[in-house]
């Protein structure tokens, strides 16, 4: 049916296409005989072919495109009086005797033109005239094609300031009021078609409705052309007349459209400078009319226009555009109750980009917009909405992009609440963009309340928001977030040793309530932290300033130790004891030897009951060993307690070479290599021959077992100890003790000639060759050396 | 120097501690070595590695475990014992580099100058090493004030020390 339908237009069209060269050939001939009778007889007939009603919008413009240029001939020869013989005044009459009205019309319009052409009458009254006439056409789609003719023959004969047509009597008010009329006209045309038809193939009739929009908008861009059109009588006249027609139509269709054109055709300084009379239209139109979108093209438009040039930027105060956009949005979303959630916040969006450009430097305004959407937002809870939530992340972001300092955002007191109304999963992704901005920009944030309000914002990623259970979370990605609030942690700062504090006193408070999975990953930094102003602090000692000085190492120990607390609980032993250690040598940079112990009791309590790893073990009682090593704040009861302990948790490690190693790596807490360090010969001695016994058992096991080298190599790391203090001057390390060491494992590697690996007979071999190498030295070092025989 | 594919080899001394630098490095230099760090909890980093480049051999370890922390008579036993020519070290923050009976030995510091409590006042650092045939010149480009300095060590390595095995 449908497709007989379209079948049956083409051959209309095609018929009319053959009526219209039919009668032009005709045409033609009179004009080359320079017949006006005929002349006008056969185009009144061409004409009459677009008197069809049975052609869509799309066709009737291919007509009616042919009849146009068929026109244009007949023009050439109306305008040569010496062809016809006829003055244009009384051709002017005589077309008017055409039998149809549409020909008539188009003919008198050709004629109109000419006679304008001519000067031979004022060019407002010929137009008023044809304007008036053409009132007789009230089939919409034959009249708006008519007005259009009429617009287009009449565009170059406007008595715009200028034109060769202004004369006294004739105005550019002249040339408006004949556009404006021809407009409203039309407009009334395209607005009945509407009404056409039946219901079911309304549709249709809106898509072709559509599709003839731009003949009424035409009229629009003439007026946007005509020259003498200024500022005041686009306020005063053109802009009001077509307010009121667009408003008075109450078309939906015709009053976006026409909305749009405003905007677009006419220059934005006069948008700027009509505001509110625009603004006041939107909330007269139609209710179903889609002003957000229009309003959103303005705030764009005046956006860009802002951008164009700093000179401008005075006019946008001196009109308040800002409050006028503001309440027009308010207005607007007000009246328009069913316009979703997604509209108003894309306006809001607008709006904000509006004012970022126009005014960056009012602060308040922007926060005013996002209170505005707070507002709107207030009756709902979370958003579900996913092109909602896209646009209050745009709201959310366009800030951050523009003021490249996050510290900016942390001032607008709405702004967490506009994040309050995120679901989770996107109220984390604006989290890790705060923090990315804030990266990026290698902003530093100085105050603890700034600190307050930034971790207030990034609460998501600070704490679970509700009862997700873990299993759900993605490890990789909740990984990368609490990194990513790990780098936040540094970039926290003030050189103020007292606001310092108080910020870190601030992150501990949030990072707190993190729970077990957020610990290990927050807690760090914020230690280090720490101990960088523990570090700043050194040498100050609170309890001789007093009370009064509350940033003292002292506390921020204190701090720390409840914080290390909470993380062992979590439990990440291993992490803990790391912490702890880090505390025990600041503690000991600052001389607080209780400070240091506590730390240290923490440290081996945790090592005794948590690590239970035999590997971390092993990592544990290394940094244990090199961390007492490095302290001298000890007196000699509390270092004997602490390396007694450590000594006995090396012996007691899984493996015979672990134990072995971290036994001679004790050595090293009794012979501290420098002025007033400690220098116990003997206790050295004891923990190297309690390494030797180790490797001993060592190599018998291996023996029992086979395959394993370990021992020998044991046995040249002792042998290097032995030499290190040796060189270091312990008297109980004797060349006779090196010597019958070195030959114990030439021994050693001859009886296991079968299974000689190469790896600890290169350390021996290397070994060996450092021996020869300090012999041959000389001096006192030679002299040490030589009674070692290799 | 950070465009991919200008550096051959990545030596690492450990303490990435999270994936993304590891991915970082990788981008730079595919050819990445890497050994474990106290705060590394990837345990596929080894505790030492020796690979060799050209004609040196080199020998790479974090350095918590050789007591004392920093120090070059302990560290030279870990040359000794791993028989490497170069002896790529970490831990301390701080640069580093000792000629030592015919080899190197070397603490890059810490590229991102992070907290340490054995250095004061870390400046962030790294060391590029330029290997041709026997000679190797470290590069060793330190911030400090902000202003980055670079400095230059040549090493030549004898044949005859090492004729001994």
């Amino acid at each position: 049916m449908i497709l007989d339908g379209i079948g049956d237009e083409e051959k209309w069209l095609a018929e009319g296409i053959a009526g219209i060269q039919h009668h032009a050939f005709y045409m033609h001939r009179a004009l080359d005989a320079n017949n006006l009778r005929d002349a006008l007889k056969y185009s009144a007939l061409m004409l009459s072919e677009l008197r069809t009603s049975r052609l869509s919008p799309h066709k009737y413009y291919d007509l009616y495109m042919r009849a146009f240029d068929e026109l244009r001939k007949l023009e050439m020869f109306f305008k040569d009086e010496s062809r016809h013989g006829v003055s244009i005044v009384d051709l002017y009459e005589l077309v008017q005797h055409a039998g149809n009205i549409l020909p008539r019309l188009y003919l008198l319009c050709t004629v109109g033109s000419v006679y304008i052409k001519s000067k031979e009458a004022p060019a407002k009254d010929v137009l008023k005239d044809l304007v008036e006439m053409c009132r007789a056409i009230q089939h919409p789609m034959r009249g708006l094609f008519l007005r259009s003719y009429l617009s287009q023959v009449s565009r170059d004969k406007l008595p715009d300031i200028g034109s060769e047509y202004e004369g006294d009597a004739d105005t550019v008010m002249d040339a408006v009021d004949f556009v404006l009329q021809n407009f409203t006209e039309m407009n009334k045309l395209w607005v009945r078609m509407l009404y056409q038809g039946p219901g079911r193939v309304r549709e249709k009739h809106e898509k072709e409705r559509s599709e003839l929009r731009d003949l009424v908008g035409k009229n629009l861009h003439v007026l946007s052309q005509i020259e003498g059109v200024e500022l005041e009588l686009y306020k005063d006249t053109v802009l009001p007349r077509v307010l009121e027609q667009v408003i008075n139509c109450k078309d939906e269709l015709a009053q976006y459209y026409l909305m749009d054109c405003i905007i677009q055709v006419f220059p934005d300084e006069y948008h700027l400078q009509t505001l509110e009379t625009l603004l006041a239209a939107f909330p007269q139109l139609q209710p179903t009319v889609d002003i957000k979108t229009v309003l959103s093209q303005l705030m764009e438009r005046l956006s860009n226009y802002a951008a164009s040039s700093t000179d401008v930027l005075p006019e946008f105060l001196q009109v308040e555009a800002f409050s006028k956009l503001s309440s027009a949005i308010g207005r607007v979303i007000e009246s328009q109750i069913d316009m979703p959630i997604v509209g108003s916040i894309s306006l809001y969006v607008s709006l904000l980009t509006f004012t970022l450009r126009v005014h960056p430097d009012r602060l308040d305004y922007v926060d005013q917009v996002l209170g505005a959407c707070v507002k709107k937002l207030s009756g709902t809870t979370k958003l579900e909405d996913n092109r909602a939530i896209k646009q209050v992340v745009a709201l959310l972001s366009a800030p951050l992009e523009k003021y490249d300092d996050i510290v900016t955002a942390l001032t607008l007191s709405n702004y967490p609440r506009v994040m309050d109304h995120l679901d989770n999963g996107t109220n984390k992704v604006m989290a890790v963009v705060i923090i990315q901005s804030i990266m990026k920009n290698n902003s530093c944030i100085s105050t603890a309340d700034k600190v307050e309000v930034l971790f207030e914002l990034i609460k998501g990623l600070i704490k679970d928001l509700d009862c997700t259970s873990a299993d759900e979370l993605d490890e990789e990605d909740f990984g990368e977030e609490q990194n990513s609030v790990a780098r936040l942690i540094h970039m926290l700062y003030n050189d103020d040793p007292e606001e310092m504090l108080k910020i870190l006193c601030t992150v501990k408070k949030h990072i707190m309530s993190g729970g077990p999975k957020r610990l290990p990953f927050t807690v760090p930094p914020l230690i280090l932290s720490a101990l960088k102003l523990v570090r700043r602090l050194q040498g100050q000692d609170g309890e001789v300033v007093g009370e009064e000085m509350p940033a003292t190492p002292k506390k921020i120990f204190q701090i720390l130790n409840q914080t290390i607390e909470a993380l062992s609980s979590v439990p990440s032993p291993e992490l803990a004891l790391r912490l702890y250690l880090e505390c025990a040598e600041a503690a000991n940079d600052c001389d607080l030897e209780p400070v240091a112990y506590e730390f240290f009791t923490q440290a081996f309590v945790l090592y005794e009951e948590e690590v239970a790893d035999s590997k971390a073990q092993v990592t544990a009682i290394h940094l244990i060993i090199g961390t007492l090593q490095r302290m001298n704040v000890f007196g000699v009861e509390n270092r004997d307690t602490l390396t007694h302990k450590a000594t006995g948790y090396s012996a007691k490690l899984l493996k015979k070479p672990d134990q072995c190693r971290a036994v001679y790596a004790c050595s090293h807490l009794f012979w501290v290599d420098d002025q007033d360090g400690v220098k116990d010969g003997e206790r050295v001695l004891l923990c190297l021959k309690r390494a030797l016994r180790i490797a001993n058992a060592a190599q018998q096991m291996a023996s029992v077992t086979r395959g394993s080298s370990g021992p020998v190599t044991l046995f040249v790391e002792i042998l290097n100890k032995y030499l290190y203090f040796f060189e270091k001057g312990n008297p109980q390390i004797t060349s006779a003790a090196i010597q019958g060491l070195v030959e114990l494992i030439k021994t050693e590697m001859q009886s296991d000639s079968t299974n000689v690996s190469p790896a600890p007979d290169a350390f021996f071999s290397s070994t060996l060759r450092y021996i020869q190498f300090q012999k041959q030295k000389g001096g006192v070092m030679g002299e040490k050396y030589a009674p070692i025989k290799v | 120097m950070l465009v991919p594919g200008k550096i051959q080899h990545i030596i690492c001394t450990g303490n990435l501690c999270i994936k993304e630098v590891h991915d970082y490095l990788k981008t730079l230099c595919p050819d990445l070595h890497i050994a474990r760090g106290e705060y590394d909890e990837e345990t596929r980093y080894p505790e030492t590695k020796t690979l060799t480049i050209g004609q040196f051999k080199l020998g790479l370890c974090h350095g918590h475990q050789v007591i004392p922390w920093g120090d070059l008579d302990s560290l030279a036993m870990l040359q000794r014992q791993l028989d490497v020519d170069i002896l790529v070290t970490g831990h301390t923050h701080q640069f580093t580099a000792y000629k030592h009976e015919g080899g190197v030995v070397i603490n890059p510091g810490s590229a991102s100058g992070a907290f340490s409590s054995i250095t004061y006042d870390v400046n962030p650092s790294f060391v590029l090493m330029d290997i041709d045939g026997l000679r190797v010149v470290v590069y060793v480009y330190e911030l400090i004030d902000g202003e980055v300095k670079v400095d230059k060590i040549d090493f030549k390595k004898t044949t005859a020390a090492h004729s001994a095995h």
